[in-house]
């Protein structure tokens, strides 16, 4: 299943926030923590994760420091702020009512999922 | 043996990846080194599922992404890195010097017609000594509508905003036009002073191409604008230079070019520069790159102990401000002077690095200017009734107002920034929030004004 460009991008704020809210951690880390939350449905491609890291940065929701990792390699560290806290939990807020409606939506709908144009005309 | 080999290769091949990354403006040391980090990590995890060497690093590489999109992505975030690229279409793959070389053919193209449009008038007998009140009002008319195409030519737009900037022009021209102004009076020159700073947003709105309602978007027509304030002084001190050499050397030779000078040369060149001036902005960054910040760099101490030591020393002394009629249009200077330093500093600034002295000598300047403008405010609020509401005076009472606001939440902001208590973006954000405020307020002086005061 591919999760189109524009919901991915919108997604990625409250994600990357809620897994820095769990534990610091690194680009890496954060990535193969999404994919395996989503099963592999969500599948970034890697590098553009980082500037979605800086933009947090930029914007006060999350601080980065480098630390030296257990490979002897410099590594960019991330921690969620008190502001990423309270921003977190305004996305959260407004990713449950779009979630909300949406159950709503998909309950009224009589039609199955999988119903297709195909089905429609043969009926 | 053959281990030591692939572990060889392998480190090769990270640093051929590496060199790649680097040559990306937008990436930078920083960011290649967290990059490197996640490839390795990615590269021994694939590995130790079963991988050869050289197939995890293909695997690793490609999962990366495109370097191209990844050092799009990383120029959008970190516009003040290279606001150069970002205005270059993105995508705009082909023969870069021949993309460059029709720029500059338009862009000579639409300076001409500027320079053509000023003399237009000429056609239907408004001459420039004679009608100088309608050549003030509507200089800026003669040169932003075509700045404004040039640039939307070289973005794109879509047809609404099209149509409301042409709109905009429209407005602005029936204004700069209907009213009966008595000639030379204060209101005329208001209006002219003014009208530019309104059709400037128009301006800001066509470079921002879709990109004005994002801070980046609005931070990047900011530092065009500084730029091109540096540009165009440098090309006017060129013209006149060779003007002093044009007017010297005919007169040698016994011909007397000053009518030449002040009806052709003058007015079209006053013009066309300012075409010529964005073209260059545009197309030449690599050269003078980031000259306004530098420059604020230079001054923002020197101005920061002027005013401090100003304020030490009327404290000192007790001396009262001595106040002229129109002291006040030069605090409005100042504050405007403050705000560029201020706005050229934030412009340039990587908004992840930590404050630091520089920062420091920023909010001491913006407080020191501020006090300043308050000694002066208070002691004109004293005396306002005995000098009575003029427009130039309600004019620049209105745009101390302004810039105080503007002065006073930014000294906030900053020192909220100082103490860790916000981010930098929230002071960049307040900057380009308040662009339309200067623009509003210079659109009330051109339409409002005229008739409050009877074009006086």
């Amino acid at each position: 299943m591919d999760i189109n460009k524009d919901l991915m991008a919108a997604s990625s704020t409250p994600l990357v926030l809620a897994i820095l809210a769990d534990e610091d951690s690194y680009g890496y880390a954060i990535l193969k923590r999404v994919r395996e939350l989503s099963g592999g449905h969500v599948e970034w491609t890697d590098g553009m994760l980082y500037p979605v890291l800086h933009r947090l940065e930029r914007l006060g929701y999350i601080e980065a420091s480098w630390e030296v990792s257990e490979s002897g390699r410099r590594r960019k560290y991330y921690r969620i702020t008190t502001r990423g806290r309270t921003q977190l939990a305004e996305e959260r807020r407004q990713w449950q009512a779009v979630d909300a409606t949406l159950r709503e939506i998909w309950s009224a709908l009589s039609l199955p999922v999988h119903a297709s144009p195909l089905v429609l005309r043969g009926a | 043996m053959a281990a030591l080999d692939c572990a060889i290769r392998i480190e090769e091949q990270i640093e051929q990846w590496r060199s790649y990354l680097r040559r990306r403006q937008a990436i930078r040391t920083n960011d290649v080194e967290e990059l490197e980090d996640h490839l390795r990590e990615q590269v021994s995890a694939l590995v130790g599922a079963g991988l050869s060497d050289d197939e995890a690093f293909l695997v690793a590489v490609k999962r990366m992404g495109d370097l191209d999109t990844l050092s799009r992505e990383f120029a959008r975030e970190h516009s003040e890195r290279l606001w150069k690229q970002l205005v270059v279409t993105p995508g705009a793959t082909g023969e870069p010097g021949a993309w460059g070389r029709g720029e500059a053919v338009v862009a000579f193209c639409v300076a001409a017609i500027a320079a053509l449009a000023v003399k237009a008038p000429e056609l239907f007998g408004l001459r420039l000594d004679d009608d100088t009140g309608f050549y003030a009002r509507n200089l800026s008319l003669f040169v932003l509508p075509l700045l404004t195409g040039y640039f939307v030519w070289k973005r794109g737009s879509d047809p609404a905003t099209r149509r409301w900037m042409a709109a905009a022009f429209v407005v602005a021209a029936v204004f700069a036009n209907v009213y009966s102004f008595s000639p030379g009076g204060y209101t005329e020159v208001l209006a002219a002073v003014h009208l530019p700073i309104a059709l400037w947003l128009v301006v800001g709105i066509a470079y921002a191409g879709g990109r004005w309602s994002e801070v980046g978007g609005r931070m990047d027509f900011i530092r065009f604008s500084g730029e091109l304030f540096i540009y165009y002084v440098l090309i006017a001190l060129g013209g006149i230079v060779l003007t002093g050499f044009m007017l010297a050397m005919f007169q040698a030779i016994g011909i007397d070019t000053e009518p030449f000078f002040e009806r052709w040369m003058l007015p079209c060149g006053l013009l066309g520069a300012v075409v010529i001036a964005s073209w260059l902005v545009e197309a030449k960054q690599s050269v003078i790159e980031n000259m306004a910040p530098v420059l604020t760099r230079l001054f923002t101490p020197l101005f920061a102990i002027v005013l401090v030591a100003f304020l030490a020393i009327m404290t000192w002394t007790g001396h009262g401000l001595d106040f002229q009629r129109d002291i006040l249009i030069a605090f409005d200077l100042l504050l405007v002077v403050v705000l560029g330093l201020l706005l050229y500093s934030v412009s340039a600034r990587d908004p992840r690095t930590p404050p630091g002295a520089f920062d420091v000598m920023q909010v001491v300047l913006v407080i020191s200017a501020l006090l300043v403008d308050a000694v002066a405010l208070w002691a004109i609020a004293a005396r306002i009734s005995e000098f009575g509401f003029s427009p130039n005076r309600v004019a620049a009472l209105g745009e101390n107002v302004i810039l105080l606001v503007n002065l006073a939440w930014s000294a906030v902001l900053y020192v909220r920034f100082l103490r860790g208590r916000g981010s930098f973006a929230g002071l960049e954000r307040w900057q380009t929030a308040y662009l339309p405020v200067y623009a509003v307020w210079a659109a009330i002086v051109v339409i409002v004004f005229p008739p409050l005061f009877g074009y006086i």
